[in-house]
């Protein structure tokens, strides 16, 4: 039941979203300059009594890339990434998302470079065919059978954005959404570099995701997510891992069916303790 | 906590191997279990004692001379000192007595440094006066340093003296303090702030007709005065109770506590007729418990079928799997008649899944309980593997198949096809003393580290210390069907 109401929450304020000013294509929407930044966890509710509830802006949630590198917060979550604008991947439940299922949708390659050690420039755009196969929303009654619709595909131009996140996770909805792309039934490609002075062994990846998501470190697979989860710090974590002296660079692919989507990354030592003495870089 | 204690004595399948600790543990008023150079004794009325290389399967060969009644024994400093009585005779016969105290370097009979020094008395007893010097119960206090003695049976108070922690002879000067009346057995241990007096009541020596129990009063005092959960003082007779009769179990007496770390303590106690052991009294080692300051005697860890769940988020320690839907979609919500009978709806078989499981090892990780076959898993112990301290090694393997849990050499664990008896493979389960449990493999593959089974992340566990204070380290468990 609180997962309808979500989604219907949801779907209303994506509607008012969509009726705000066209996003500039490509480059960094730009948002009100003096956009108050959101700390680490929000706790301000969206709806002010006596005022129109607006809906957030993409500029409350992200900054453009401004230094040459970023540090872990202070809890050592990463926020710089580079982001890919969300893959059509239809779903209408986030039931499905089990491992086998997580493994062969990002086993397909989508584009060029996909989990390679060069990121993506900001402002590249992908040609990737996406599946835009209906995928109706709504109850299945007992005893009822869904008519699979035929499968639909097409190409589609999709951009790269090098951000940094204002809040300790990154909100893939709120970064669709404030692109004006799809955000339900998608898959977000997000990656970043991360550079060390030295080898910092027996550490772990940790992550939460809303929904599932697989993460790379260094072409090699760190962690995979699976299920209708929930965007919970430190969820999931790698086994003990090396962070590498110099660049290692870390992708994360993250799908979601309805609902909010966003996913919060850091690293943490043998006794649970953020690692914060990294470089972050978008390239 | 305490429903789920209760749950799991209630409905877990009971196991004759699990249910007491084997070999040939015969005892009556044992001293507490100590432990030397990676072996356990126990000394009990009469001569000698018995002893333990895991702590699991007891046999004779702990020596004590002087033979005398309900000895106890404290490790100070690299020394043990042993404290036991010359009695008169019990309850109908005289009650003059006598507790003496003696010294070794080692209770291990077999090692060179192996010698007991001469006894010398510290407390008595005359024959018309208001105790029964025997049953001597050893306390070093944490606070203070100072060791105190605690005797006395039916027959009048028990007191309490100290003794000197060099000698352990009679402090100069010390006067005895009555600190219960009408129990023995007493024994003074200090907790959170408090030092508590247990002493055991009931009838000893009767068999399975026995109704000996431990109960305790505590004080901020280490000289009391020693009062109840209902405001009793034990020179009253008041006393809360923290062990009793088991089932076929009959009659705990003479309180023993073992603080194996911060969190993990067992108490030592006996048996006054094992009803499973031909009616023998035997040695008992349970999981000692603190519940609002008060120390309660678990049970051992029963064999069964559970979910096993961290403490963390109450997630279910599971096979990496894919999540197989079962049928039926939801109801309600204007979906049915509200008139439409009931039907049940049966639990996902394993049948139903297992063909989509690999053959081979496969990650485990922690998940919401569904109460699903790659959650369920049988605790059976591994009676050939021995044991350690209150329990025997368990296998624990997923319900209905032989693919059991195993430690990694890289620190982590899987499930692996079959059992092999490998020690990566056997594990221990503590209950600790808040209710919740420790899960530690017998061994991890090229390390000697300890370690336990820990939630590193609300869905990822590992291997790693353990550490009480943090519920990463913790795990309850829930009976299946």
């Amino acid at each position: 039941m609180r997962k309808t109401i979500t989604l219907v929450a949801v779907m209303l304020s994506s509607i008012a979203l969509f009726a705000q000013p066209q996003a500039p294509q490509g480059g960094f929407p730009q948002g009100a300059p003096n956009a108050q930044r959101p700390q680490n966890a929000p706790r301000q509710a969206a709806v002010v009594p006596g005022q129109t509830p607006t809906s957030p802006k993409f500029e409350e949630y992200f900054e453009p890339v401004s230094t040459e590198f970023a540090t872990p917060d202070e809890d050592g979550f990463i926020r710089r990434w580079v982001i890919l604008e969300p893959i059509a991947k239809p779903n209408r439940s986030n039931t499905v998302f089990t491992d086998s299922y997580l493994r062969e949708a990002f086993a397909k390659q989508y584009f060029k470079g996909q989990l390679s050690d060069v990121l993506p420039k900001d402002g590249r755009k992908e040609k990737v065919e996406v599946d835009v196969t209906p995928a109706p929303m709504g109850w299945v009654m007992p005893g009822q059978t869904v008519q699979q619709p035929e499968p639909k595909f097409e190409k589609r131009k999709l951009q790269w954005h090098a951000v940094d996140s204002k809040l300790f996770n990154v909100k893939l909805f709120r970064f669709a959404a404030g692109l004006q792309k799809d955000v339900y039934g998608v898959i977000f490609y997000m990656a970043t570099v991360i550079e060390c002075e030295e080898d910092i062994p027996n550490v772990r990846l940790a992550v939460g995701s809303n929904a599932g998501s697989m993460w790379w470190l260094n072409g090699e697979e760190a962690l995979i997510m699976s299920s209708d989860r929930r965007m919970v710090m430190d969820d999931c974590m790698s086994g003990r891992i090396t962070l590498k002296k110099g660049r290692n660079v870390l992708w994360g692919g993250i799908i979601n069916g309805p609902g909010m989507s966003d996913a919060c990354v850091r690293f943490v030592d043998e006794s649970g303790n953020p690692v914060k003495n990294l470089k972050i870089y978008s390239k | 906590m305490k429903a789920r204690i209760i749950l799991i004595g209630a409905l877990a399948l009971v196991s004759a191997s699990a249910a007491a600790q084997v070999g040939t543990p015969y005892i009556h008023d044992p001293s507490t279990v100590q432990e030397c150079d990676g072996k356990y004794y126990t000394f009990g009325t009469g001569t000698n004692g018995i002893m333990s290389e895991d702590g699991w399967n007891w046999h004779t060969g702990a020596i004590r001379p002087h033979s005398g009644a309900a000895p106890d024994c404290i490790k100070i400093g690299d020394r043990y000192l042993v404290g036991f009585s010359a009695t008169g005779g019990g309850l109908g016969g005289g009650h003059a007595g006598q507790i003496l105290t003696m010294w070794n370097k080692t209770l291990d009979p077999t090692s060179p440094d192996f010698a007991y020094t001469e006894p010398i008395k510290v407390a008595e007893s005359l024959v018309d006066e208001d105790c029964d010097a025997i049953d001597i119960g050893l306390f070093l206090d944490p606070n203070t340093g100072r060791l105190w003695c605690t005797f006395g049976t039916y027959f009048g108070f028990i007191r309490m003296c100290e003794l000197d922690p060099q000698t352990g002879a009679r402090k100069e000067g010390t006067k005895d303090i009555n600190v219960a009346i009408d129990c023995e057995a007493s024994d003074l241990i200090y907790h959170n702030g408090w030092y508590y007096l247990l002493g055991t009541h009931g009838t000893c020596c009767d068999g399975v007709n026995s109704t000996y129990n431990i109960v305790c009063g505590r004080s901020r005092n280490v000289t009391g005065p020693f009062i109840d959960n209902v405001g009793r003082d034990m020179v009253r007779g008041g006393g809360k109770m923290v062990a009793f009769n088991e089932g076929r179990k009959v009659g705990a007496g003479h309180f023993g506590r073992i603080v194996l770390e911060e969190g993990v303590e067992k108490t030592s106690f006996h048996w006054e007729a094992d009803m499973d052991m031909s009616g023998r009294s035997t040695l008992a080692i349970r999981p000692l418990m603190w519940v609002n300051d008060w120390p309660v005697a678990g049970e051992l860890f029963q064999e069964g079928t559970y979910a096993i769940l961290s403490q963390r988020r109450s997630y279910s320690l599971e096979l990496t799997v894919d999540f197989v839907r079962m049928a039926g979609s939801m109801r309600g919500f204007g979906r049915g008649s509200q008139d439409e009978p009931n039907i049940i709806i049966e639990d996902q078989k394993l049948e139903d899944v297992i063909g989509g499981w690999p053959e081979g090892d496969i990650d485990i990780r922690i998940c919401d309980f569904m109460n699903r076959p790659h959650q369920k898993w049988d605790i059976v112990a591994v009676p050939e593997a021995g044991g350690y301290l209150g329990g025997p090694w368990f296998k624990i393997v997923i319900s209905g198949t032989n693919r059991v849990l195993a430690a990694t050499a890289e620190k982590e664990v899987i499930s692996v096809p079959e059992f092999s008896g490998a020690p990566e493979q056997l594990w221990r389960i503590d209950q600790l003393i808040d209710g919740t449990y420790r899960i530690m493999p017998k061994e991890v593959p090229g390390t000697d580290e300890q370690l336990a089974l820990i939630s590193i992340a609300d869905s990822t566990p590992t291997l790693g210390k353990f550490d009480f204070n943090s519920d990463n380290s913790k795990w309850f468990f829930k009976t299946t069907k």
